[in-house]
């Protein structure tokens, strides 16, 4: 079995710490550059978004009004678009990328990962250009949100830009796809790599998923902005939308599990529990991940409620790889924390390396994504849905997910990852092993404040939830005591992205390191892949699946929906 | 292929809290009847509001008995009716509400209650709902509908039976 991922070329001491520099960098040099200019793009995306998000907090809660209210929108849709879709996206493409080529010992090529990553650019600057442009008096603008429902009207810029961002992913897609055809022709017989199956299982959901807002925007919203079609159906669009709008949660949420799964097991001092268990997950994943996003539109009208219970049944079911997750990444922390001497039913916890920032940015984003969990099972009960529908329970919710275990995660890897790219050993490492916990600290006053002020039915996505004829009531603590929270834990959020920008810059600027003191070995699992059905790795059989699951969730409602006409009931553009 | 016991443990309490949570939305649909905003509401032309014979007048109808039909128009930055003159209704009776959208998409959220449904324009929402007790409500719009969206509210009055007179009678 060519399974296990050790590279010969390591000597490795008892407490895991490399004593050549053996970088990814040293060997994957093309690829390690690749990494770099994606995480360049990301952490710019982070730093803006994450700007706008303090304003936001800050502007929201009244404390501080440093911009009009009408062009709070213009930050809201920077910070949801540079934040869900740029930071993520162009992180995940970064990780991939290293997981990928290090898994499979495979180089990628250097024209396609040039092209996508231009392609990705292009895009990206597109849209920011068109959104930021906004705060200007230059006419152009896009400020619809990273949720652009029809009929209200970005510039066609922002649709173009969009595109050519998912279109780069395909084409990133298709370069690791490549990799893993060059891996398998020279190893007919193995079992895929775990990291590198974990890789081409979301990308397989990526193309899947992505084909709902890729036909919105391409077939619909692009010659809508240009004036080739004079109207389009808000709800065709809108569900197109969310056809792709929940299985873009896992494509952020995966790259975490990677993580969780590969690294925080070595990072705790021990390895994965079981290998097959962790497939299992990954092509739950790929099965349930897309058909479920009607649940996005529980109060939708024009849907029949078949469909939405049908999305109910599956989005519960996705619970399931969660849940398993939750299993088996602390089990594996667990068995890591005894290797180094821990003992007693909870003492354990003692042992674990929570001055490693890696070690603890990952652990603690995975604890926060468990809260997450829960107040997602309530958005996920189609009944009890209406109590928080587009209320500020829901960012408080997601601020969990994404912002959390995806954020946190991916800046927390950074700081084991960055040395790996670069050459150079971490700086100014005391801020980096405080930085995760002050996030911790600013998200739990954040996020638990915003979920209780849902309930009070305070709503989301507005400059000034003060309003002359409504008064809310807050079901547990004061509406006042909630905003102090919303305003501190927004305040040492940016407080945190700070401090992480801080040691990534730091890093980036110093000279390269003879040594560096992490290496990316993965210590090969306690149940390997061995002895588990090799149907698990086919992944033609799984992707088949998934369409057949999408067909069925998708395929009636839709085409209720495309039956009384493709653009009808019309709407005509409504310029922002 | 090997599976701890205690996987298999968690294995089958996970499932088992799925398989309950999908029992409580069916009983909460079935048993105690929560109804989804669904289809039923039908379809409009979004531009012609005003065609239409009862968006073209909204406001509460009587329906029956006890049964009153409202109608509600969501548009930049207000409710008709909602915002300039309250939502009426009598306590103690059956209301239907129909929001629809007369440009973008808005939201129509009756605060502190489990009225909640996405006004999307060429579809109306279709909710049925009682209001025991005398009253009054804030509505707000939670979905963005542009740059004065933080100023679209309104007001919802559950007026006593005897101060109640329907502004229009027959729907």
């Amino acid at each position: 079995m060519a399974y296990a991922d050790e590279h010969p070329d390591d000597t490795e001491t008892a407490d895991g710490i490399s004593t050549e520099r053996a970088a990814f960098l040293d060997r994957y040099p093309h690829e390690a550059f690749v990494v770099r200019l994606n995480f360049l793009v990301a952490f710019a995306a982070l730093g803006i978004g994450g700007f706008f998000g303090l304003l936001q907090a800050l502007h929201r809660t009244g404390y501080l009004r440093l911009i009009p209210s009408a062009d709070y929108y213009t930050m809201l849709t920077g910070h949801g678009v540079l934040l869900a879709l740029v930071f993520t996206t162009f992180f995940i493409a970064g990780i991939f990328t290293w997981a990928l080529t290090r898994a499979l010992d495979e180089k990628l090529s250097p024209r396609l990962s040039y092209l996508w990553f231009g392609t990705m650019l292009v895009g990206t600057v597109l849209a920011a250009v068109t959104i930021l442009a906004g705060f200007t008096d230059s006419g152009i603008s896009a400020d619809v949100l990273y949720t652009f429902y029809p009929p209200m009207q970005a510039h066609p810029a922002f649709y173009v830009g969009a595109a050519l961002l998912i279109v780069g992913s395909w084409i990133a897609g298709a370069d690791w796809f490549l990799a893993y055809r060059r891996w398998r022709s020279k190893n007919p017989d193995s079992r895929i790599p775990l990291q590198a199956f974990m890789v081409l299982m979301t990308t397989l959901m990526w193309y899947l998923s992505t084909l709902g807002v890729a036909v919105e925007v391409v077939v619909f919203l692009i010659p809508w902005s240009l004036g080739w079609i004079s109207q389009v159906d808000p709800l065709l669009t809108r569900s197109l939308f969310w056809f792709f709008g929940h299985a873009v949660v896992y494509f952020w949420l995966l790259p975490a599990y990677l993580v969780w799964y590969t690294i925080l097991p070595k990072l705790a001092g021990g390895r994965l529990f079981s290998d097959p268990l962790a497939r299992v997950v990954f092509v739950l994943f790929l099965l349930l991940s897309t058909p479920v996003g009607f649940h996005h539109q529980y109060v939708d009208p024009g849907i029949s409620e078949g469909f939405k219970f049908i999305a109910m049944t599956n989005t519960m079911f996705l619970l399931l790889p969660s849940l398993l997750t939750a299993f088996t990444v602390v089990a594996s922390i667990e068995h890591g924390a005894r290797q180094s001497g821990g003992t007693g039913r909870l003492g354990w916890l003692r042992s674990l390396p929570w001055t490693n920032p890696a070690f603890s940015g990952s652990a603690l984003a995975g604890l926060m994504f468990a809260a997450g969990g829960f107040s997602g099972m309530i958005n996920a009960g189609m009944n009890i849905n209406y109590l928080v529908h587009n209320t500020l329970w829901m960012p408080g919710h997601f601020h969990l997910t994404v912002g959390t275990a995806f954020a946190l995660t991916a800046m927390a890897i950074t700081y084991w990852l960055l040395p790996q790219i670069t050459g150079k050993e971490l700086s100014l490492k005391g801020v980096a092993t405080v930085q995760p916990f002050v996030w911790f600290v600013g998200m739990t006053l954040m996020s638990n404040a915003m979920h209780r002020a849902g309930l009070a039915g305070v709503p989301r996505r507005t400059a000034e939830p003060q309003y002359q004829n409504v008064s809310f009531e807050g079901v547990v603590g004061g509406i006042t005591e909630m905003q102090i929270q919303i305003a501190i834990g927004g305040t040492l959020l940016f407080v945190a992205l700070a401090m992480f920008l801080a040691v990534i810059t730091a890093t980036w600027l110093s000279g390269r390191s003879e040594r560096i003191s992490v290496n990316g070995d993965i210590p090969a699992a306690l149940s390997g892949p061995e002895n588990s059905p090799r149907i698990l790795d086919d992944m033609r059989v799984w992707f088949g699946i998934a369409v057949v699951l999408v067909i069925i969730a998708y395929g009636p409602p839709l085409w209720a929906l495309a039956s009384d006409g493709l653009l009808a009931p019309g709407s005509p553009p409504i310029p922002v | 292929m090997e599976v701890h016991r205690f996987e298999k443990l968690w294995l089958g309490l996970a499932l088992l809290l799925i398989v309950a949570f999908i029992g409580t939305v069916t009983y909460g649909a079935v048993g105690a009847g929560v109804q989804m905003i669904d289809d039923s509401g039908g379809t409009v032309e979004a531009d012609a509001l005003d065609e239409h014979p009862q968006f073209s007048q909204p406001g509460t109808y009587k329906t029956g008995e006890n049964s009153y039909d409202v109608y509600v128009i969501a548009r930049q930055f207000l409710f008709q009716p909602g915002s300039s003159e309250p939502i009426r209704v009598p306590a103690g009776s059956t209301v239907t509400f129909h929001v629809t959208s007369g440009d973008v998409v808005h939201g129509f959220e009756v605060a502190s209650t489990n009225v909640n449904a996405m006004a999307i324009p060429g579809q109306i929402a279709k909710m049925t709902v009682e209001f025991e007790e005398p009253g009054s409500y804030g509505v707000v719009c939670h979905e963005y509908c542009g740059a004065a969206h933080h100023t679209m509210e309104g007001q919802l009055r559950v007026l006593p039976q005897n101060e109640f007179t329907a502004n229009m009678t027959e729907g």
